[in-house]
């Protein structure tokens, strides 16, 4: 069979729907023991839940960065389904010749034919900042199925929490210290990744973003992106103790303040329709008001030099993000006048 | 593109080396592939896609967003089990510096040519050495191929050792920018029948990234095996330079070419002195020979096709029998000893301790694809037959066809 004709077909995972129908899966681990994440890392339970919902016939490469460090010591793996270490800057990479290898050897009869879920993972640093250009290369390969999911926990918080392009505004990061006589170092708004992935490539199916603080939301998301023929990407908001600066106790409210507050709106994007889902479907459709951000920056220690003007600045970004966007989260602009109409 | 070669038997075409390396790809069965454009390397990817396109090749062809990108694929696919073909130039080549690094380091095979060119800047597109010499000491194996016709034997040569279990290592062709890649000449071309007996399909074994074989590549070592491993990647290499040795008797057997794995030697039985050097270098030289052998002046060439694994042995062997040797270097290695080139220190290090040591004499020459011109080679041979006759030699190193005072 010609390459260009060549299609393998993807799995179809059911979806989970409630959070109730989890602990019937609660058996079925393929992220187990073996790592040493922190105390109320979410990435680690992002990484459970993806592997979770994905299942055994899968392979998964990981990008350099907490989730290679901290999960993976010689000798030790919590992986059940096959793994393999893949540069910072090459998820999108990874996941290409993966899912290449498994095309060609299927089309040739080199290896038995089956859907194989290939999924490679980064943190903020391999997604959102040096990882873009080999991301944005995967995504635009439409016969290849993979997804790529990004765990941001908002800083390099396996090196020694830096400061990344996904770091929000103001964050005391070890390279960005309030000092003296510069409180806010970091003057920098999140950059809004999963949208620039999604309105970039016209002809990846899915994209969508995800909180471990919603467990069926986010195992859904990746079964949906497993099952969409073609590349797909998941970017998730992962509260990180250690580089946060607040107690392992609050991981879970941070994820669900967030959302709450209107921070991280959760959505997903499917053969071009977005839809807005969970706590973030109900702000959009209405039904639910958001939460002021306060709360949220308060428990994080990232945030305590904060003094009052720069909370008022930091819930004005949020309100305009909600107020002025053509889609809150997403698309951060309007459709002008006609200007052939302008005085 | 010269027309596709009879599938029955070996068939004679007039090709570039990237051609060449193009079919080669196609008789080894390549399953993916990664390009990316940089002059002079790129000429091979527009032949295979080409190949592909026409329905002659049947692969997985990816032109990647970068050179990083494009090293990392194919990297992934031959954890899976893909063979792969993949290549680069110049800078092109530094941007993959970290998957290049990262592959040799997990001992993936894979076969990636290099179209040798200079670093930039100031920007040139000629030939240099340096970038393909700059994965040497990183466990990738590299030769240098110095005709279209040798790329067939080197391109072979390089899957079945690269995809040996014992060896496990990737390794670069480096062709000489223009004068290889672009440069057309007859070539035989094996016969289907011939590479599937020389080539057996690419076994990962237990190795295998794959659901049925859920294995966990490449941990956070750190002190505690890191050593370890690295010692293991030595003795792959060492073992390369065995596997070398018997896949070669095959390859005489199959093709019926019977060669020297390591070394060509041009006129060297009767001669007092010899040149060194690898790639097309060897075509003036074996010209300018000629003409001094007309002369009475008895010189001749010892050429290198593999620089990784070095052929320490054969060399010590080969040189220890001239008075005097010069070694040419289409490279340069700022601040080294003697500030000479890379070739050169490799030559003297191998022949340190050798019981018989010949006057050695280094030269840079033809950096940045400058030709490399007849009364060039005779200058040297010249110098490097006084040097023989006087018995007296320096340390200092010649730039050769350079404009400014010597």
């Amino acid at each position: 069979m010609t390459d260009s004709v060549y299609h393998i077909g993807t799995q179809d995972l059911p979806l989970t729907n409630r959070v109730n129908q989890i602990p019937e899966k609660a058996v079925e681990e393929y992220y187990t023991s073996g790592h040493r994440t922190c105390q109320g890392c979410e990435s680690a339970l992002i990484m459970r839940l993806m592997a979770k919902a994905a299942g055994p016939r899968t392979i998964i490469l990981g990008s350099t960065g907490c989730m290679y460090v901290a999960n993976t010591t010689y000798y030790s793996t919590p992986w059940v389904v096959p793994w393999m270490h893949t540069q910072l800057g090459s998820a999108g990479s990874a996941a290409t010749g993966t899912a290449a290898a498994l095309r060609a050897l299927m089309r040739k009869g080199k290896m038995k034919e089956e859907p194989i879920n290939v999924i490679a993972f980064c943190g903020d640093g391999g997604g959102v900042d040096m990882g873009v250009s080999s991301i944005s290369a995967a995504l635009m390969h439409t016969q290849y199925n993979l997804l790529i999911i990004c765990y941001d926990n908002e800083s390099y918080a396996n090196t020694d929490i830096q400061i990344s392009g996904s770091s929000p505004w103001g964050a005391n990061t070890t390279f960005t210290p309030p000092g003296k006589k510069i409180r806010i170092m970091y003057k920098n708004w999140k950059k809004n990744i999963a949208a620039l992935y999604a309105v970039g490539h016209t002809k990846c199916n899915y994209v969508a973003t995800g909180d471990a603080s919603y467990p069926a939301d986010l195992i859904d998301k990746v079964r949906k992106g497993l099952k969409e023929p073609g590349p797909a990407f998941i970017h998730t908001f992962d509260p990180c103790p250690k580089g946060w600066d607040y107690d392992p106790f609050y991981s879970h409210k941070l994820g669900e303040l967030a959302v709450e507050s209107g921070l991280f709106p959760l959505w997903e994007m499917t053969n071009g329709e977005l839809t807005y889902t969970g706590v973030s479907a109900r702000h959009v459709y209405g039904g639910r008001s958001r939460k002021p951000v306060r709360e949220y920056l308060e428990t994080q220690g990232r945030f305590h030099h904060f003094i009052e003007e720069d909370y008022q600045y930091f819930q004005s970004e949020v309100e305009k993000m909600w107020t002025d966007w053509a889609m809150p989260g997403v698309i951060p602009f309007k459709l002008g006048a006609d200007p052939s109409k302008k005085k | 593109m010269a027309t596709v070669v009879d599938q029955k038997g070996a068939g004679v075409e007039l090709l570039t080396g990237s051609e060449v390396m193009a079919h080669i790809c196609r008789l080894a069965d390549v399953d993916v592939l990664t390009a990316y454009p940089i002059r002079p390397y790129d000429t091979v990817m527009q032949f295979v896609s080409k190949m592909i396109a026409n329905g002659d090749f049947d692969a997985d062809y990816i032109p990647a967003e970068s050179e990083h990108g494009q090293f990392e694929v194919v990297k992934h696919a031959s954890a899976c089990g893909a063979r792969v073909f993949t290549g680069s130039s110049g800078v092109g080549w530094l941007y993959a510096m970290e998957p290049l690094a990262v592959t040799a380091g997990l001992r993936l095979p894979m076969v990636a040519l290099v179209g040798c060119r200079a670093l930039d800047d100031p920007g040139a597109f000629g030939t240099e050495h340096n970038d393909a010499l700059l994965v040497r000491d990183l466990g990738w194996m590299i030769n240098f191929p110095s005709t279209a016709q040798e790329v067939v034997e080197l391109g072979l040569m390089s899957y079945r050792v690269a995809e040996d279990p014992r060896v496990f290592l990737p390794c670069a062709i480096a062709m000489d920018g223009a004068f290889l890649t672009h440069s057309q000449a007859t070539v035989r071309v094996p016969s289907q029948e011939q590479v599937n007996e020389f080539l057996p399909p690419y076994d990962r074994g237990d190795l295998l990234l794959h659901p049925d074989n859920p294995i966990t590549i490449a941990p956070q070592a750190n002190e505690d095996w890191l050593m370890e491993i690295r010692r293991q990647s030595s003795e792959a290499g060492k073992n390369a330079y065995t596997v070398m040795k018997e896949v070669y008797k095959d390859y005489s057997r199959i093709f019926g070419d019977d060669v020297n794995p390591f070394l060509e030697e041009y006129m060297t039985e009767d001669a007092d002195v010899v040149l060194c050097g690898m790639g097309t270098l060897a075509l003036p030289v074996k010209v300018a020979i000629r003409e001094m052998r007309k002369d009475g002046k008895k010189v001749g060439l010892v050429r290198l096709k593999w620089v990784r694994p070095f052929p320490t042995d054969e060399l010590r062997e080969s040189l220890s029998r001239f008075k005097a040797v010069g070694v040419i270097d289409r490279d340069y290695s700022y601040g080294s000893p003697y500030h000479g080139g890379i070739l050169l220190n490799e030559v003297k290090a191998a022949l340190y301790g050798s019981d018989k040591q010949p006057h050695m004499k280094g030269f840079i020459c033809g950096l940045g694809g400058r030709e490399v011109l007849l009364e060039d080679v005779k200058s040297m041979a010249d110098e490097v037959l006084s040097i023989a006759n006087s018995g007296k030699a320096d340390n200092d190193v010649r730039w050769v066809g350079v404009r400014g005072k010597q």
